[in-house]
């Protein structure tokens, strides 16, 4: 009920607006400028207006006016939309954006931006009908009456006004009833009305529908006769009204005159249902007999577009709490049902479908919580249109953002978090990868450079694309400045894959200047650092000409996944099966030794290198000559297959992920954290960043341990 | 009984103010996001008052008042329109399409109440 | 009487006195969420010496330091006769070993004394203060300082 809360929803309404109207320029831009189209962008605008008029955000109210009257323009074809105003329009949603998001942080605009904007817009307005219109916009002036809570006064020298009132017909079509009318008459002065009924036909000819009263009202007030006819505001037209100020003595002339009067004061302004005898009286022309004939008119409904669906606005920390709840049940489960089994003497058959029903209905309820969290990635796809718009501004190339699969939906602190590392991303391929205009034509490629966002689910995966049609990789460039920098040693042959990694190796920047656009100091290292602490893993293609890839790969849910239980050193530990090709009890004579430290596997006529992961995590392990162990193949982006060296698999099972860094930090070979079903907790082991060793050890070797633990960190 | 109003805007700021004004001054709001969901309504709920936006999609004001107002519907409840345009000619062609009279956006307490009682006592 | 006495204790404060390697250290009553009895915890990889592990407190993961350690005295021999102390240090929990919780004493802010001077810059930033307690100096510690430079590195690694 506070205000406060219809403050926020305000701000949730004007995301959602915001987000229709870039759709809606997109739209447009894309050449479908119909009626609709147009119309809703206009709707969007001002909506935001009429919402930012109740909380007088001026700024607001004022650029989103003089952008709404822009599309007025387009809307009455007295404006075409051309490449320039398409562009301008793009802004000015942009700089809307802004101008929201500082109304809701409480924070300044850049006034200068929004002035410049505002000048270009006005170019494109009649600027009559502008000003005319501004004033209402920012006119704060309730139209409505202001009720002076002034009693009527003993003043003996209180004028008194004289109202002829004769309501047509149409006064009562329109919905007005005199009887309230009389009422806030009464509330500005002692009100006496007179009905005159001379005019009522007999009952044979009688209308239920035409009007045939009239009133003669004497108003003694202080009140001015403007507030008077304030009054009768709407009812101007639709009844004959004479207003005009008597001389002499009000209470004794009005006495004199009134023959079959209803004096209106205080007392009646009981409940309606109340004085129904003076309601009778006063509103013959209700077509009493009758109640009001209500058809339903669902049937001539018009069929609505397929709108969204019916939703509910949650807070999220409700929502939280109850993902919280159920990965606490989901653990329940699992530990009860391992007290089950180690309980001797009971016949676990006879609980068993019980159990099992259990385990199904706890994971139907985790599944359909994880799904209040999942969003569709349009949002997130939307800003990234901006990000290329001012990218492609500020480089001067052309470029444009092609999306798909913008349903894909995706848990929401993924959206939130990859936020940062595309903007990134798109950057660098509008500054790096789309080539200029004439380099492209030269290249036999079209003129407009294409930048494509993609999202899908894929196995268990939600993965993402960054694609563009630029040059690709200069991978001679990549490989002499990870030289000149000391990532790599001197004589190190990599593969174009290896090489095109290099990219995210903390402190590398392909920009041979810096750029003001994504040359900030950050590199892709921190893309992939913010992707793995999702859970995910970026990966990146390129051909030469052709353009670069990059595409992440992140689980489905942040909350839940399918984990190995293994054992590492002693500790039990969870390897994401996702990560897992398969696990290899290796023959004697499978594993080879390379020097004293180095172990290969040789799996299918391949050789693949073996990493122990007790010493990676930094655990002391046993004699790794004499104990059993198990080998567990993963594929990695990076570094190819890799198996993985644990000493004992035990189990697989959905396991609940609990982040680790907010208690811990970030632990280096570790994602994050679990409870099985003993209570104890479980490290999950990060594979990728393990295996990410291998491609570590290729640098120089001053730098390895360094550079190790700053990559692994997520 | 307590007045019914019918509060018909897409802006769901908009109609959680009227509700938060109107429900403090004692109305009963109802509420609903554009002309086709706001007629529905009507049949549904039998409101007493009726306020409408002008500009909503599938069906905008003019086409509630006119629905309200036509032969289908034909109810006599007084019909106030939202307009943050107070041209006269948008007031004018709510007015000759039956509204009883309108509301200028953004509007305050007082304003809303003052006209409300103009209209519906 | 009564009154004045009150006033006394209102200005004064609680503190849970334990023992570690011998050593009576104590900790302010407020800054306490609850005592469990130790019970093996999880290694949490690369952490530094003190941090003994992490353990599932109904659901959290919390971190557990071994405060003998953290002085270098050498790890607790933990057994299960040793404690594990939960306190709040900021928004998080976390639970420091202990041998033993001795006993709670209330005192008023005036009976600390400012941490005599000693080399230790470790020691030093972590003892707020000292304090006699039945004739034995026990040692008021400031959790904030034994979490922030483990913290700090480990998101630093």
């Amino acid at each position: 009920m506070s205000g406060n809360s219809i403050r926020d929803t305000f701000f949730e309404e004007c995301e959602e607006l915001l987000e229709a109207l870039d759709e809606g320029l997109t739209s447009i831009s894309e050449g479908q400028n119909d009626n609709e189209t147009v119309n809703a962008v206009f709707r969007a605008v001002h909506s935001i207006k009429g919402g930012a008029g109740a909380f007088a955000l001026d700024d607001l109210v004022e650029f989103a006016h003089k952008f709404e009257t822009v599309f007025d323009e387009v809307r009455s074809d007295r404006l075409v939309i051309d490449d320039v105003l398409m562009a301008l329009l793009f802004r000015a949603s942009d700089h809307l954006t802004d101008l929201v998001e500082a109304a809701r942080s409480d924070e300044p605009t850049d006034a200068d931006v929004r002035r410049g904007i505002l000048t270009e817009l006005i170019k494109y307005i009649p600027s009559e009908e502008d000003e005319a219109a501004e004033m209402d916009a920012i006119d704060f002036q309730p139209t409505g009456l202001d009720f002076s809570m002034d009693l009527p006064g003993d003043d003996a020298e209180q004028p008194t006004y004289l109202i002829e009132f004769k309501p047509h017909r149409t006064l009562y079509e329109h919905g007005h009833e005199p009887l309230f009318l009389f009422r806030c008459l009464a509330e500005l002065g002692d009100l006496k009305a007179q009905l005159n009924t001379d005019a009522l036909p007999l009952f044979e000819t009688f209308d239920p529908e035409e009007s045939y009263l009239e009133w003669r009202l004497e108003l003694a007030t202080d009140e001015d006769e403007a507030k008077i006819r304030s009054i009768f505001e709407f009812v101007d037209g639709l009844c004959a009204l004479e207003i005009s100020e008597k001389a002499g003595d009000p209470a004794a002339s009005a006495q004199e005159a009134l023959t079959n009067a209803i004096n209106i004061d205080d007392a009646d302004l009981a409940p309606v249902e109340t004085d129904f005898e003076v309601e009778s009286v006063l509103d013959p022309s209700e077509p009493s007999p009758e109640p009001e004939k209500v058809i339903p008119v669902k049937a001539q409904k018009v069929a609505k577009p397929a709108g969204p669906s019916p939703t509910l606005r949650v807070d999220l920390d409700r929502v939280d709490r109850l993902i919280n709840t159920v990965g606490e049940l989901i653990i329940n489960q699992a530990m009860l049902t391992q007290r089950m089994s180690e309980i001797e003497g009971i016949d676990l058959r006879e609980v068993e479908s019980e159990l099992e029903d259990y385990k199904i209905l706890a994971r139907d309820i985790q599944e359909g919580v994880m799904a209040i969290r999942a969003q569709p990635v349009k949002p997130l796809f939307q800003r990234m249109a901006r990000i290329v718009r001012e990218a492609a501004a500020a480089t001067s190339k052309k470029v444009k953002l092609e999306t798909i699969g913008e349903n894909t939906e995706v848990d929401k602190t993924v959206i939130e978090r990859l936020a940062d590392p595309l903007t990134h991303m798109i950057r660098n391929a509008v500054d790096h990868g789309i080539e200029v205009s004439e380099k492209r034509v030269e290249t036999g490629k079209s003129d407009f450079g294409t930048i494509t966002l993609k999202a899908a689910h894929r196995s268990g995966n939600v993965n993402i694309e960054i694609r563009d049609d630029g040059a690709g990789l200069n991978r001679e460039k990549i490989y002499e400045i990870a030289l000149k920098k000391g990532l790599i040693k001197e004589d190190a042959e990599l593969t174009d894959n290896e090489i095109d990694n290099l990219l995210f190796l903390p402190g590398f920047s392909t920009a041979s200047e810096v750029s003001n656009l994504s040359g900030r100091g950050v590199g892709m290292d921190v893309v992939k650092n913010a992707v793995a602490a999702l859970g995910g893993r970026v990966s990146i293609s390129s051909v030469p000409g052709e353009g670069t890839t990059f595409m992440i790969v992140l689980p489905l849910t942040l909350a839940v996944m399918d984990g190995m239980v293994i054992s590492v050193a002693g500790q039990t530990m969870v390897a994401p099966i996702s990560s897992i090709v398969e696990s290899i009890r290796p023959e004697k004579g499978a594993v080879e030794r390379m020097g004293t430290r180095e172990r290969l596997l040789s799996i299918r006529g391949n050789y693949v290198p073996i990493i122990e992961v007790a010493e990676h995590l930094g655990l002391m392990n046993a004699d790794t000559n004499d104990r059993s162990e198990v080998l567990l193949l993963v594929e990695t982006e990076q570094s190819g297959q890799c198996a993985l060296a644990v000493d004992a698999i035990h189990d697989q099972r959905q396991v609940v992920v609990k982040s680790l860094s907010s208690a811990c930090g970030n632990v280096p070979g570790v994602s994050a954290a679990t409870i099985l079903g003993d209570g104890k907790i479980a490290m999950i082991i990060d594979t990728e960043s393990i295996t990410q060793s291998l491609v570590a050890n290729k640098a120089a070797s001053p730098k390895m341990t360094n550079l190790e633990e700053v990559q692994n960190a997520s | 009984m307590t007045t019914k109003v019918l509060a018909i805007d897409d802006s769901r700021t908009i109609r959680e103010l009227l509700r938060m004004t109107l429900e403090n001054a004692g109305f009963e709001v109802m509420s609903a996001d554009d002309g086709v969901e706001g007629v529905d309504k009507f049949t549904e709920f039998q409101p007493d008052v009726v306020i409408t936006d002008i500009n909503m999609p599938n069906m905008d004001g003019f086409g509630v008042i006119e629905t309200l107002r036509g032969d289908s519907v034909r109810t006599r409840v007084p019909i106030l329109v939202l307009t943050t345009e107070s041209s006269a000619d948008l007031k004018a062609r709510a007015r000759d399409a039956g509204a009883t009279g309108w509301i200028n956006k953004p509007f305050n307490d007082e304003a809303l109440v003052s006209v409300m009682r103009r209209v519906a006592g | 009487m009564q009154a004045e006495r009150e006033a006394e204790y209102s200005k004064g404060i609680e503190l849970v006195a334990f023992n570690v390697n011998g050593q009576k250290y104590c900790l302010e009553i407020t800054k306490i969420r609850e005592i469990r009895r130790w019970s093996p915890v999880t290694v949490l990889p690369h952490s530094p010496a003190e941090v003994l592990g992490v353990m599932n407190l109904r659901g959290a993961v919390i971190p557990i330091f071994d405060l003998a350690c953290f002085f270098g005295m050498g790890k607790t021999q933990a057994n299960e006769r040793n404690v594990v102390i939960i306190c709040a240090v900021r928004d998080r929990s976390i639970g420091i070993l202990v041998e033993s919780v001795s006993e709670i004493v209330s005192i008023d802010m005036s009976e600390i004394q400012e941490t005599p001077k000693i080399k230790s810059e470790t020691t030093k930033s972590v003892i707020q203060g000292v304090l006699s307690v039945e004739g034995e100096m026990a040692r008021l510690i400031s959790l904030n300082s034994i979490v922030d430079p483990i913290a700090t590195d480990m998101e630093l690694l």
